[in-house]
């Protein structure tokens, strides 16, 4: 009886499968996909270290760091740092990081060369492994030379991986290995350079790694180093890529919730239709058993098929993301295929099917025989405790579901929470619309017009289904494109002349006026000509840091406390700050006392404000100083930006380098430039900004390509519901044009009417949408990104058009088979 | 008398797989303005599809339908929609009212459609001439069958028809709810002279048109005038 009664209706049921298929497949890739990131992550762990535990510092060690580091007898240990690099063959030159290197590292995995025999040589040999994409850019090739500040080595092979480094990192500076030994001799490692001190350890299988760092970590960090174990490591990368798996899960979460409600909606109408033919069999002696379990078996049935197919599409697509994410991962991603989403599919399908179609199935259970003679729909409703109930299991489905697949309760409860409040906006708008339609219905308009808003409130209409269908897609997509817009904004590129794109790095003074002058002969701008103090702080408040530190209750910021700052001092605001507090000191003369101005974000986690008292340790001199002003600082404005500035006069004489910035045309004067620096002054690093925006952009463009892949799943599971919502108005539809037809109304009437109904409900959804897309990114800027919002109006220009016509196209779809058939055909057929 | 219905030749056949079924063969037969018109027949003989072909609903495999002086065949569907529109109305068997709208609204339907700019006072009245004063605002589903089919009927002369198809009018309905309407339906249609064509297995209501046509198996049996009056 169930099959006979399903093939009798396929269409609708087909529609009803589609729903499942997307939503089952949507979650099936994205947790396939997951499980083998963190299953590779794990597995990988001690590899991307290259090192069971790493100990690191940014200044040379303390003897009692030193100490330390010594006494754990390191296999191997690297200085690595920024800086120019030339190639004489070619006179090309590239910011790269340097690493010095001494010891077998890497213990675990290997570095991967061309000659592949390099990679044990080099150390001998005195040698260099130069990234492979570098020496591909500049047509370098091993034999050739390298030239790093003071140093020429010969290239001894290119650089294909090395464990611990990603393409994304190496893309911003490629690194270039070299014997430790060979490292002084570059000149380059001065003071105010920038550069990290790495000691590797291979331990024994036997050695607690979380009891050693508990134990060395608090003596290493008074001596302002670090100790990193391989757990750390894949912990971080694991939280790093949180994030995006936080974004999928919440994809998939939408994919599934709108299949959910295609279920609902489609059995609900299905079951509505069938209420004539249950109520025979109900005359005819079937249970209320029987007759609910005939409906009960097709859902099930539809859900378990849903879900193998929606399962297979799933486990297809997953092989996708490895080569979407591939850049972001610092290892090769190994997919492995296992029954278990089968069963996660299948399980998920025949659960969800049965779950939201519970509410209209149940309409079978209560249905009178007596409605052979009169379908009433009051009649048929359920009593409200049943209803209840079946929504509360609908919201703990939804909580245990997100759960499952984010595992943080707070984060699942908030999933559910914006769905309820959602889900209850867009049914609270449609509803207010359909009274608000009621109350003021305009009884002027033209019959057409007034025929379609009668159509948003007749009885079975699907005015909140489709305003919660149409207004969901919207609603994401819509938060996604203007999400993406808060990211791109926040490194918004100046190309202009007034925008600095090439940052001079490590400036000695006695290096200064020249660095300047190699600038201005060339005809390019001096944009600005800073100095940069480091400094630390020393007490804070009256408290010292070092007590600090060993403060757990402190409200203070860890970061704050172990920072090396770079300050500098000028007597002017520049364009991307603004006084928010206090007052800004220009100038001080001798014997004043020193105020400073510090940002908003400093302020908050120093927790410090407007009149406290810092006390910094500049170079071993301490100084105390006084809050004066604290500065809104924009820091998504690509430029030189400070935490904390000085006024004029106090720190001139204090040991310094100097940055400069300038902005170069093009290619050609930009490659000029930094060919002249790094022959002239071989330890500056210049930094070419043109470079790193592309990067970004790059980057940008392919996190938003997944973004839009999965924002598009989802879409398209939203366009299934729509399809699904309006066809199956549609057998509701047909009967009353073609009455309307009967009693003479022209084609174009019933396109009118049908026309208008859709772009009414098109409207309206992609509308609310758009709106609550704006509330819910604006929420995000405000609260996650921190940055202002500045809405696109492309949502408004593109999406909300866009949407209403995909609607509009569906709903004329439907009546094409009104306009084709004769009327007689269909008044016979409908009865 | 002029003919308002002017049938000849007609043949309606339906292809079901690779099988042609004919419905209605050979069928010639005029109507006069004004005059009741009677189809009977079996269950299956085509009088639903004959009704159809000529209220224009349908199109023929062959013959002409003549209505008020214009070949059916000759219209497109906006053309034939129009043409029902100005001179056609229909009732039912299943009343066929717009759920969604009251009674009122129900009768208004071809007024509106004609943009007519009293739709409203017109329907009221029609209304009110069938009983039903006091349940304009009711929709069919607050309302008895016998009610459902007097809005049918108010809605049928709304138009002012020049010929009125009723295909099985008391089909639905009880003896007594069942002989005030026909009485209602022939009085409306003697007030406004409009031609009657009822489709209906019941002899007695046939007997009292003007004349009777015999279907079976899709072909006149006979074409016999009455001796009502």
């Amino acid at each position: 009886m169930a099959w006979g009664d399903a093939k009798a209706s396929k269409v609708r049921l087909l529609l009803f499968m589609a729903s499942i298929i997307l939503g089952i497949a949507a979650v099936v890739s994205i947790q396939l996909f997951s499980t083998n990131l963190k299953e590779n992550i794990q597995s990988q762990s001690k590899t991307m270290m290259g090192a069971d535990y790493i100990i690191d510092s940014r200044q040379e060690p303390t003897e009692s760091a030193q100490a330390i580091i010594d006494s754990l007898n390191p296999n191997a240990y690297e200085i690595n740092f920024v800086s120019m690099v030339a190639f004489p063959k070619n006179g090309s030159t590239k910011l790269v990081k340097v690493r010095g290197l001494e010891g077998s590292f890497p213990f675990y995995g290997k570095i991967q060369t061309l000659p592949e025999a390099a990679a044990n040589s080099y150390q001998a040999s005195g040698g260099a492994l130069v990234d492979a994409a570098l020496m591909l850019q500049f047509n370098v090739k091993p034999g050739d030379s390298i030239k790093i500040g003071d140093l020429t080595l010969p290239i001894v092979g290119a650089l294909k991986s090395i464990p611990g480094s990603s393409a994304m990192s190496s893309s911003m500076a490629p690194p270039v290995i070299i014997p430790y030994s060979s490292v002084e001799e570059t000149n380059l490692i001065q003071f105010g350079s920038r550069k990290e001190y790495q000691y590797f350890y291979k331990a024994s299988d036997t050695l607690n790694l979380n009891r050693l760092k508990n134990k060395l970590e608090p003596l290493l960090e008074f001596e302002n180093a670090d100790i990193k174990t391989h757990t750390d490591a894949t912990r971080r990368l694991g939280r790093s890529f949180e994030n995006v798996g936080r974004f999928l899960n919440l994809a998939a979460f939408i994919a599934l919730l709108l299949g959910c409600i295609g279920i609902a909606s489609s059995v609900s109408i299905y079951i509505k239709e069938k209420l004539k033919a249950i109520a025979i069999l109900k005359c005819m002696g079937a249970s209320r058993l029987q007759s609910f379990l005939i409906f009960l078996i097709q859902i099930a049935a539809i859900g378990i098929v849903g879900g193998l197919i929606g399962s297979f599409i799933g486990i297809g697509l997953q092989t996708l993301f490895p080569y979407l994410l591939k850049d972001f991962l610092p290892f090769a991603l190994d997919i492995s295929i296992s029954v278990k989403p089968l069963f996660i599919g299948v399980f998920l399908g025949l659960f969800m099917s049965v779950l939201f179609a519970l509410l209209p199935l149940l309409r079978t259970w209560y249905v009178s025989p007596l409605e052979v003679l009169r379908i009433d729909e009051q009649a048929v409703q359920e009593p409200i405790k049943v209803r209840f109930m079946v929504f509360a299991a609908i919201l703990v489905f939804l909580f245990l579901f997100a759960f499952w697949l984010i595992q943080n309760l707070f984060y699942a409860l908030a999933f559910v929470m914006a769905t309820v409040i959602t889900f209850m906006l867009l049914a609270g708008v449609a509803l207010g619309y359909i009274k608000m339609i009621k109350r003021f219905f305009p009884k002027h308009w033209s019959f057409t017009a007034r025929q379609s808003l009668l159509n948003l409130f007749r009885p079975n209409n699907q005015t909140v289904v489709l305003v919660v269908a149409i207004g969901l897609g919207t609603f994401l997509i819509s938060t996604l494109y203007f999400t993406k817009d808060i990211l791109l904004t926040k490194v918004e590129i100046g190309q202009t002349t007034q925008n600095a794109n090439i940052i001079i790095l490590d400036v000695q003074p006695e290096q200064r006026s020249k660095v300047v002058q190699s600038i201005t002969d060339k005809g390019l701008p001096l944009l600005n000509n800073m100095s940069l103090v480091t400094m630390r702080m020393h007490s804070i408040k009256g408290r010292l840091v070092n007590n600090m530190r060993q403060d757990s209750t402190t409200q203070i910021r860890r970061w704050v406390l172990n920072h090396e700052f770079r300050t500098t001092y000028r007597d002017s605001l520049v364009a991307s700050e603004d006084i928010i507090k206090g007052t800004w000191t220009p100038k001080l003369n001798a014997n004043d006392p020193v105020v400073i101005s510090i940002s908003d974000n400093l302020a908050s986690d120093a927790n410090i404000t407007v009149g406290d008292a810092v006390v910094f340790n500049i170079q071993g001199v301490l100084m105390e100083t006084t809050v004066g002003s604290i500065r809104a600082v924009d820091w998504s404005q690509i430029q030189l930006n400070f935490s904390i500035v000085f006024p004029k006069g106090v720190l001139e004489e204090a040991p310094q380098f100097h940055v400069v910035t300038t902005s170069v045309p093009n290619e050609t004067s930009a490659a000029g430039l930094q060919r002249e620096l790094v022959n002239k002054f071989p330890n500056v690093s210049v930094i070419d900004l043109r470079q790193v925006f592309s990067l970004v952009e790059d980057i940008l463009d392919k996190v938003s390509w997944v973004i839009n892949f999965m924002a598009f799943f989802s879409i398209l599971t939203g366009i299934i519901v729509l399809i699904g919502s309006v066809r199956t108005s549609k057998y509701q539809r047909i009967k009353e044009s073609v009455l309307l037809r009967t009693l003479g109304a022209k084609n174009k009437h019933i396109l009118q009417i049908t026309a208008f109904e859709y772009v009414f409900l098109g409207l309206l959804g992609s509308l609310v949408g758009i709106l609550l897309a704006l509330v819910s990114s604006l929420c995000l800027a405000v609260f996650v990104f921190k940055e202002p919002f500045s809405p696109s109006i492309m949502p408004f220009v593109v999406f909300l058009p866009g949407i209403t016509l995909l609607v509009l196209a569906i709903g004329l779809s439907n009546i094409q088979s009104v306009l084709r058939s004769s009327p007689l055909e269909i008044l016979r057929r409908e009865g | 008398m002029s003919k308002i219905l002017k049938i000849t030749g007609l043949e309606k056949t339906y292809t079901s797989g690779n099988k042609q079924l004919t419905v209605l063969h050979d069928i010639s037969f005029d109507v006069e303005q004004g005059q009741t018109f009677s189809i009977v027949g079996p269950s299956g003989s085509g009088k639903t599809t004959l009704l159809g072909l000529c209220a224009g609903l349908d199109q023929s495999n062959a013959g002409t339908v003549e209505l008020c002086g214009q070949d059916l065949s000759l219209l497109n569907e906006d053309q034939r929609a129009q043409l029902r529109n100005k001179e056609v109305g229909f009732i039912f068997q299943n009343f066929q009212l717009l759920p969604t709208l009251t009674a009122l609204e129900n009768v208004s339907v071809p007024l509106e459609l004609q943009g007519s700019k009293n739709a409203t006072a017109k329907s009221m009245e029609l209304l009110e001439k069938v009983g039903l004063g006091d349940r304009v605002h009711h929709y069919p589903s607050q309302l008895s069958g016998g009610e459902q089919q007097r809005v049918a009927l108010a809605r049928a002369f709304a138009n002012a028809p020049s010929i009125l198809f009723a295909d099985e009018p008391t089909g639905n309905l009880d003896e007594e709810t069942g002989e005030k309407v026909i009485q209602l339906l022939f009085d409306l249609n003697k007030e406004n002279g409009t031609t009657l064509i009822i489709i209906s297995h019941d002899m007695e209501l046939a007997n009292r048109t003007q004349q009777i046509l015999r279907l079976k198996g899709g072909t006149i049996v006979s074409n016999q005038t009455t001796s009502v009056l």
